[in-house]
């Protein structure tokens, strides 16, 4: 058990340090890569009166490790710093901006996630038990249609059908604070099954690919031979190991919810983060796309933290390597 | 030289003689066309999309009944006589506009994905053949740029350096060769330790013949196969890109921010915004079935 935690440590520590890294790297493409940022804003006619003080005011003029330590800093407290839009009179900082907006995402996400985890995996283990029948070739043909179609493709499908032909969802799915639960997952139906049918197609292909990788390990083909019935075999040999591939796998679909979030907010004008991130992309408010982007990596890493640490936990082979 | 009947052994001798010449000159079609022969419906499909997909973007202004930007009706005018599918927004020719976007959509993924693999493809395999602290570095360089979220992290250069094609072609080759990077590097390993590279190393042969002649033909199968699922996800990243009002620019014709621009026809039941989303799922669709195939004879041939 100890070397458990010790291991479980040692990756969080990793995590911790992958976290700073990246954060780093967000930081310093500001200050490497070529961009005219306060002509950007500013808009060609400034004046470079103007845009000294435009940079001085947002805090451009310093170098770019003392604008580092200051942002980190600030991110530590909860500080994100404050949106370049807005500037006369009123701004508003970069936490009230992602804030509310994290919570819508994260809703929709785990709506997604919830129905899709469980299913895709059921049908990837079907489609690993039946393999080569024509089960398991349709599914191949249509999750791989499913994973090569740009999810706009997916989400105007659905609405096409089911909003302009069923009259069923409503177009848009615009929520505030005031929308209660249940019309807040009536209005998130519809990017919540796009997102749902993307990640099914991938999370179910990856599934399948990993079970038949297990099955056709040595010691599946020993209790074959053994004559163990089927059921025992997948129940007791093959599915305490493949808690670690499983792990994997719906880390990584999470992890790609992520980025099927963006487009998919964009195309039901839902408010949430990946929908802010674009915004501001366009309007190059970059204190705004700093924050969105560490909130993003961030959950990445978690994710992929917690599928290292599944694998730790449920295989004792990790712990001793030779 | 005069073939006598009662020489059977000598008969077929020259005439194995004879035939090998043509069989080399001919090997390559013959070859090509006898495993076209065996190959599945799946890949027949997916090699007549991909040869429509190149005939567009090659002939494209022969084609097209107008010109890629011209203003040739009103806007949203539907599908009839003079305008096959309609026209867009600003009264441009859908038809003219899907098929200029294959020249432009696909031309740009394509090169996109040739740049990715030089530079991954390049650095894997110094990687690989020299070990040591330019493995390291570069090993470790590759781990950081992956632990952000791709389409994530391209919006971050994109916000940095500005929306252009040339930034958009640069930002993701460079992210997408990151990808490259690790999979040439993880089977140039396996040839590295080979003993005729020890060989030429032995020999005195520089580093780009090593790396040109004897390592990078042994694993070309499976980066050729990378390159098609690799081309995919720079295609669907790319068009991503494009839908959010953040890749290929107007007046470019391009199927991502067409989808994005004829949006709303699709609340009232109109299908056109679907088909340069189709279009984009299509060719995905038909790269696949090619490198599925090409996997499995590839694997095929090993076993």
């Amino acid at each position: 058990m100890n070397a458990i935690l010790r291991t479980v440590l040692q990756r969080l520590a990793l995590g911790v340090v992958t976290l700073f890294v990246v954060s780093a790297l967000i930081s310093a493409s500001v200050a490497l890569l070529p961009g005219d940022f306060a002509k950007a804003i500013l808009g060609q006619a400034a004046t470079p009166e103007t845009v000294a003080a435009f940079e001085k005011q947002v805090g451009l003029d310093r170098g770019p490790v003392e604008r580092y330590i200051g942002w980190i800093g600030g991110v530590l407290h909860g500080d994100f710093g404050t949106s370049y839009a807005n500037r006369d009179g009123y701004t508003r900082t970069v936490v009230s901006l992602i804030a509310p907006r994290l919570k819508n995402t994260l809703f929709l996400a785990s709506m997604a996630a919830i129905v899709a985890v469980p299913l895709a995996l059921i049908l990837g283990m079907l489609a690993a038990l039946y393999r080569n029948t024509i089960f398991d070739r349709l599914i191949n043909v249509a999750t791989l249609t499913a994973i090569s179609s740009p999810e706009f493709f997916i989400a105007y499908i659905l609405v096409l059908f089911l909003v302009a032909r069923a009259h069923l969802f409503p177009a848009l799915s615009t929520v505030d604070e005031d929308t209660t639960f249940g019309e807040h997952i009536y209005r998130c139906a519809l990017p919540a099954l796009t997102l749902l049918l993307v990640i099914l197609a991938h999370m179910m292909r990856m599934t399948r690919a990993a079970i038949i990788n297990l099955l056709s390990s040595p010691y599946i083909e020993m209790s074959r031979l053994k004559g163990i019935a089927p059921r025992r075999i997948i129940l007791r040999h093959a599915l305490p190991n493949a808690w670690a591939p499983i792990a994997n796998v719906i880390a990584v679909n999470l992890a790609y919810l992520i980025v099927g979030v963006v487009v998919v907010e964009v195309v039901f004008v839902y408010p949430g983060i990946g929908q802010l991130m674009v915004d501001a992309v366009s309007r190059r408010d970059l204190p705004v796309v700093q924050g969105c982007a560490l909130v993003f990596a961030a959950t990445y890493i978690l994710l992929n933290l917690a599928a290292d640490i599944v694998a730790i936990v449920t295989n004792p082979r990790l712990l001793h390597p030779r | 030289m005069s073939l006598q009947p009662d020489l059977p052994e000598e008969v077929i001798a020259l005439a194995a003689v004879a035939e090998a010449p043509r069989m080399t000159r001919r090997s390559f079609w013959t070859r090509a066309w006898r495993e076209l022969k065996h190959a599945p419906v799946t890949a027949w499909i997916g090699l007549l999309v991909v040869a429509i997909y190149i005939f567009a973007a090659v002939f494209a202004p022969l084609i097209a009944p107008y010109g890629e930007t011209a203003l040739v009706g009103d806007a949203y005018e539907p599908w009839g006589d003079q305008f096959l599918l309609g026209t867009d927004q600003l009264g441009r020719d859908m038809l003219s506009r899907l098929i200029f976007g294959a020249r432009n959509t696909v031309g740009i993924a394509f090169l996109t994905t040739i740049f990715a693999f030089l530079i991954g493809g390049t650095l894997g395999l110094l990687s690989a053949t020299l070990g040591g602290w330019v493995d390291q570095v570069l090993g470790r360089a590759v781990d950081v740029l992956m632990a952000i979220p791709q389409l994530i992290f391209a919006l971050v250069l994109l916000s940095i350096v500005g929306t252009s094609i040339v930034n958009l072609i640069i930002i993701i080759a460079i992210l997408d060769s990151t990808r490259v990077y690790r999979l040439s590097r993880a089977v140039a390993m396996n040839v590295v330790v080979l003993d005729f590279v020890e060989a030429a190393k032995l020999q005195g042969e520089k580093l780009t013949w090593v790396i040109s002649r004897e390592i990078l033909p042994n694993i070309l199968p499976p980066l050729v196969a990378e390159f098609g699922l690799r081309f995919c996800f720079v295609f669907l990243t790319i068009s991503a890109l494009s839908f959010l009002g953040l890749g290929i620019q107007p007046p470019l014709a391009d199927w991502g921010s067409m989808v994005h621009d004829n949006a709303t026809l699709i609340n009232y039941g109109d299908v056109t915004p679907l088909l340069p989303a189709g279009a984009i799922a299509l060719l995905t669709v038909g790269v696949n079935f090619i490198v599925d195939w090409f996997l499995h004879r590839a694997s095929g041939l090993k076993e």
